[in-house]
């Protein structure tokens, strides 16, 4: 295939590619992205940008290739969520308490991005402390999605909590984005910017050095435009790290070694418990063609059933903003982070300091947390919870008896309106219905861009596989992206506001 | 079982968050509407079933009993909001 005229076009397997023929150097391909991030500036998509930093990194890439010493990523511009610690560059989680934050260390999944090559951009919006489905949960202000709704000149919200790493992916201001994914926050923000988002198998990637918001839950992984290139940046992002007591100490496979295996001879689930009543008969039917592209290129489908998949919802926001309570604990105005002024002793100092860091939907999950685990109530709640999530667990031990993948749509929907569901919290909190659940049992799962909406919005389809299974998760994401052939581009009308 | 304002007061003196008088009712209202949708959480039965732990089954491991991080309190203090030498610096604690 002919590169495209433009690098920004590339992707990053092209830009690769390009790098090590000496078609273009690190320097060109950097300066492209950081002044394509420059003139994008409306979308918001950025918190801090670091266009130092990546003509430095550009420029050290461009030597080691010309040594003939490319590592895996080299010279490949990439954006980081802004929920990963970056020694000496301000990391903020979205959050007012956390605005001048600079931290001493590095996170290890983007250490191990910059040990191969990758070059930094900026570091991403994002909802608050990753708790939101659509960006407006931001003390740095809601991030536009690229995308509008045909004949629209409405903004629409990129999905959440890595809202600002998907509409950067999806708006071509980076070849990749890192996201962190605990209900949902990789995945569905991909399927509503028409990108390919993946969250690894619990203890894949090191949590060590990424702000915690639910440790039993939060997932690092990639956010690219291509199946393959979440599977490049999955190889180095993945790995064994003794400083995460989670991490899982087995081999990394060479993701990209079997994207093209194809799906024939592969059992595919179908849950017949995702089939939402009420929800867009635009979903179902886009389901109902992933099925047909599934069993047209050989895959046995197999309906197969996740009884309590509908507790998973109720089972997380009660795990969640409990986990969320005690990790958050440590924003005191002491240590670092944001202080209030003017405190009359110690305990007011904490409780100003939380007062005016916190944003709103944050003291919501703080205290939702604090009441499920208080007295009287942890059995009832937080106890009785985590018994549903074992029977979770369970429904998936169960299902992949009888199948090796499972298909199902990415969201409820598509992209809704800034402002449309911030009122009810309920409403905003079913966006992760179709994506909580791999999250609780801990398993991969991948959402693939499938189509548009009636209103030529972005729509997804997901993958959900067995654990550390990642590499049957891919190829069958890739067949999806085969099948589908999503080439709809989002019109750059951000480069003239 | 519902939150009221009562019950609000006393989680955010726990979870150390100021509320001002005028979010206690919004903030209670929001968590019933939150804890009535979890409450179908009741309708399972979870008779003998045990509670997880963790999603991937492991032990914890042992890590080497070696020095890691070297003494580097200059640079860990360097976010603090108000220091002093090395100390964290807040407002009087005794009397």
């Amino acid at each position: 295939m002919p590169l495209p005229a433009s690098p920004l076009d590339f992707t990053l397997a092209e830009a690769r590619d390009a790098l090590r023929a000496k078609r273009l150097s690190a320097r060109e391909l950097t300066t492209a992205f950081v002044e394509a991030m420059a003139e994008a500036r409306s979308l918001n998509a950025f918190i801090t940008e670091t266009p130092e930093r990546a003509a430095e990194m550009a420029a050290e890439s461009d030597q080691r290739i010309a040594a003939g010493e490319a590592r895996p990523l080299e010279g490949i511009p990439l954006a980081i969520k802004d929920l990963f610690c970056t020694k000496d560059v301000r990391t903020t989680a979205g959050s007012r308490i956390l605005e001048t934050f600079i931290p001493p260390y590095e996170s290890t999944v983007t250490r191990n991005l910059w040990n191969a090559g990758a070059v930094m951009l900026g570091k991403t919006n994002m909802d608050e402390f990753a708790m939101g489905s659509s960006n407006e949960n931001s003390w740095f202000e809601p991030v536009s999605s690229p995308w509008r709704a045909k004949n629209s000149n409405q903004s629409v919200v990129p999905g959440g909590s890595s809202g600002g790493s998907a509409a950067a992916v999806a708006a071509r201001l980076c070849l990749g984005a890192t996201g962190t994914d605990t209900g949902g926050s990789i995945r569905q923000p991909a399927a509503l910017s028409g990108i390919v988002g993946m969250k690894p198998t619990y203890g894949r990637c090191s949590r060590w050095g990424i702000v915690a918001f639910a440790s039993s839950l939060d997932q690092a992984g990639p956010m690219a435009r291509t199946v393959r290139d979440a599977a490049i940046m999955l190889g180095t992002m993945a790995g064994f790290d003794p400083k995460d007591s989670t991490s899982v100490d087995c081999p990394v496979p060479d993701y990209e070694k079997d994207l093209e295996t194809g799906v024939a001879g592969l059992r595919i689930g179908v849950p017949r418990e995702f089939r939402l009543e009420g929800a867009p008969a635009e979903i179902d039917a886009l389901w109902s063609r992933g099925v047909a592209w599934m069993r047209e290129q050989g895959a046995d489908i197999v309906e197969i059933s996740l009884p309590h998949t509908k507790y998973a919802l109720p089972a997380y926001y009660i795990v969640a903003p409990a986990e969320a309570s005690s990790n958050l604990a440590r924003y005191d105005g002491v240590r670092f982070g944001r202080r209030a002024e003017g405190a009359a002793d110690v305990v007011d100092l904490y409780e100003r300091s939380r007062a005016e860091g916190f944003g709103a939907e944050v003291q919501r999950r703080v205290l939702m947390g604090t009441y499920v685990l208080s007295a009287g109530y942890y059995d009832a709640y937080y106890v009785r919870a985590q018994k549903v999530r074992t029977l979770i667990a369970r429904d998936f031990s169960n299902a992949f008896e009888r199948c090796d993948v499972i298909l199902t749509p990415a969201t409820p929907g598509p992209a809704f309106a800034i402002g449309e569901k911030t009122a009810d919290p309920v409403s905003m909190y079913l966006n992760d219905v179709f994506t909580v659940t791999a999250n609780l049992a801990g398993l991969p799962a991948i959402t693939v861009p499938a189509g548009v909406s009636a209103e030529e919005l972005p729509l997804g389809l997901q993958v959900i596989g067995k654990a550390f299974d990642e590499e049957t998760v891919l190829r069958v994401g890739r067949a999806i992206e085969c099948a589908a052939g999503f080439s709809a581009k989002p019109a750059p009308w951000w480069r003239f506001s | 079982m519902s939150v009221d304002e009562k019950t609000v007061r006393r989680i955010a003196t726990l979870a150390r968050i100021s509320l001002a008088e005028e979010q206690i009712l919004p903030m209670a209202q929001e968590l019933n509407g939150i804890l009535s949708w979890v409450e179908q959480l009741r309708d399972v039965d979870v008779k003998d079933v045990p509670p997880m732990t963790s999603v991937v089954a492991r032990h914890l491991r042992m890590r080497e009993d070696v020095v890691t991080d070297t003494n580097e309190a200059a640079v860990l203090m360097r976010n603090a909001p108000a220091a002093e030498d090395h100390f964290f610096v807040v407002p009087k604690v005794v009397e």
